[in-house]
């Protein structure tokens, strides 16, 4: 647990942040908690700050979610009215204020570093470290950062106990996860699953998607949000040995990039048999490209050339040289920033060429057709049927 | 890029003035900064986009250097740095919307509108953009309308066309 790094020098403030700064593409379960139930947010920042000996906590919220900031705001002043912020709170002692920090729309400052950077009122750009949070983190003084579904998750913890909420799950994987699950699903939207579920029931399970949207069959998954690799169908099911894969951290990576992925920030997307993969892989290029802070010039530089290789491929300007160009990028990206996002950028294209490499050809080979036709499923793809399903979202 | 549009004096009202005094409250003694960020979405909401002149008299009111506003409001997304519509379309444009329609609908409401993204629309009521996710993936597409940023869910081409009705009738 990240707590119990937290510097606790004499007399000097600690600071307790929460990241609201939800904007990993295909992930939306803080919104989803922000909006539905701010109150076990605000009574876990309480219960955590109080843990932690820190005086005054932040909720650092994305600026785009201002109706979840008027949310959280009221929440705020509910529980200050019934006492349980303030001074003294119910004759403990212990005084908590409590804030909600808009930011300014930058995905970057979902990064530890960058969103303190930002609560500073500067730029987010990630800071070297070490130092770590815990030991220098905002305004200098020792800082935890953590996300809202942890924080929220604190207080069934305390209450139940850490035995029984580890009983939940399979293997390391312990406890329930919030899953987002979008793209062409019949019912997309936020699960709480117990880790451990196979993947094929929770895109099929009535109880969960539903399956494809339409009667479309399943062509790819991103398993994790944008920046997980993409795998085909068939080993979005299965693992590479014909196991079923699990929804569970071990399972989703299981086979490591070669054939695996990973559970990330739990943004499960899937693509049905009409989406193209090239313009898939474009789009969230351009989207780190645009979201890239420009302090490393790896990633700067090269989450550009990424888009700009990509969109010409996508627009049957591509060589058949491009593709290694785009791999031999992502490598030099890949482990050389200061912050992880360089590495999201380089994996989904990696990712898409390594299992998709036939689909990027086709759109060198038919420069004309690629602009108005879809490569389709091809053979990488085991279709899985499901015929009761034809209504649309 | 920080382009210089033109230069109109700003004052702040008193009502402003004292958002930005209960903000400043939030954080320790000497970490004032920490408000700008906040202060800039409340002078955007009051004025519709940040002037040159605006940001001087927030850097001013927080006593640091007028840079220090300029770097912070072009680094992040949600700024505007050019005078805009009075309502800004923002659609989302990422990967989970785009698998549910989102470039069909931008290019949807660029016809509607009559103006390309970026720009205003002659009577000054609209402008529209494509953004990077928004966190509503399972709802897409999606746009939202600052200041207040209400959110429009499940979109289609005829709720954007009810929509921009019912915001002209406004």
């Amino acid at each position: 647990m990240k707590w119990s790094f937290l510097a606790k020098p004499e007399g000097v403030a600690r600071y307790l942040v929460c990241n609201a700064d939800e904007s990993e593409p295909g992930t939306f379960k803080d919104r989803y908690l922000m909006t539905h139930i701010p109150h076990a947010l605000i009574e876990g920042m309480i219960v955590s700050s109080f843990a932690l000996g820190a005086n005054t906590s932040y909720i650092y919220v994305r600026g785009e979610m201002m109706p979840q900031i008027r949310i959280l705001e009221k929440a705020i002043a509910e529980a200050k009215h019934a006492g349980f912020l303030g001074k003294n709170i119910l004759g403990t002692g212990y005084d908590l204020e409590l804030y909600v920090q808009p930011g300014g729309g930058a995905y970057i400052c979902g990064e530890e570093t960058a969103l303190l950077e930002s609560l500073e009122g500067k730029r987010g750009n990630p800071r070297i470290k070490p130092p770590f949070p815990a030991i220098a983190g905002l305004y200098g003084c020792p800082t935890v950062v953590n996300n809202v579904e942890s924080i929220a998750a604190t207080v069934p913890i305390i209450n139940d106990g850490g035995d029984e909420y580890a009983k939940i799950g399979i293997g390391r994987s312990t406890g329930t996860k919030l899953i987002s699950a979008s793209g062409n699903l019949v019912r997309p939207g936020v699960y709480e699953i117990d880790l451990g579920l196979p993947v094929e029931e929770f895109i099929y399970s009535d109880e969960y998607c539903g399956g494809i949207a339409n009667g479309k069959r399943l062509k790819a998954t991103v398993a994790g949000g944008s920046s997980v690799p993409i795998l085909p169908a068939n080993l979005t099911l299965k693992l590479a040995n014909g196991e079923p894969r699990l929804m569970s951290y071990e399972s989703l990576s299981e086979g490591g990039f070669a054939t695996g992925s990973m559970m990330g920030s739990g943004g499960f997307i899937a693509f049905d048999e009409d989406q193209c993969i090239v313009r898939n892989t474009w789009n969230f290029a351009r989207f780190y490209h645009h979201e890239s802070c420009g302090q490393c010039s790896p990633c700067r530089e090269g989450t550009g050339w990424m888009e700009k290789v990509l969109h010409r491929i996508e627009y049957g300007h591509g060589k058949m040289s491009d593709i290694d160009l785009l791999v031999d990028v992502s490598k030099k990206i890949e482990g050389n920033t200061i912050c992880p996002l360089g590495d999201a950028a380089a994996w989904p294209v990696a990712s898409a060429i390594r299992h998709f490499r036939d689909e990027f050809e086709w759109h060198v080979k038919e420069p004309i057709k690629c602009l108005d036709t879809n490569y389709g499923l091809a053979n990488y793809a085991e279709p899985i049927a499901k015929a009761e399903v034809t209504t649309g979202n | 890029m920080l382009k210089v549009e033109q230069q109109q004096p700003v004052e702040f009202s008193s009502a402003l003035k004292e958002k930005f005094d209960e903000i400043i409250s939030r954080y320790p003694k000497g970490k004032h900064k920490s408000a700008l960020l906040p202060m800039l979405h409340e002078v955007q909401a009051e004025l519709g986009w940040l002037s040159p002149d605006a940001m001087d008299k927030v850097a001013a009111y927080l006593d640091i250097q007028n840079i220090e506003v300029y770097e912070v409001a072009s680094f992040y997304s949600m700024y505007f740095l050019k005078p805009q519509g009075k309502y800004v379309l923002e659609v989302c444009r990422t990967g989970p919307c785009c698998l549910v329609g989102a470039e069909k609908l931008m290019n949807h409401i660029e016809q509607n509108l009559g103006v390309k993204e970026g720009e205003v629309t002659s009577d000054g009521l609209f402008s529209w953009r494509g953004v990077e996710c928004l966190a509503a993936c399972g709802y897409g597409p999606v746009l939202q309308i600052g200041p207040e940023y209400t959110f429009y869910e499940n979109l289609n081409e005829q709720k954007v066309d009810e929509l921009i009705q019912d915001l002209r009738k406004k």
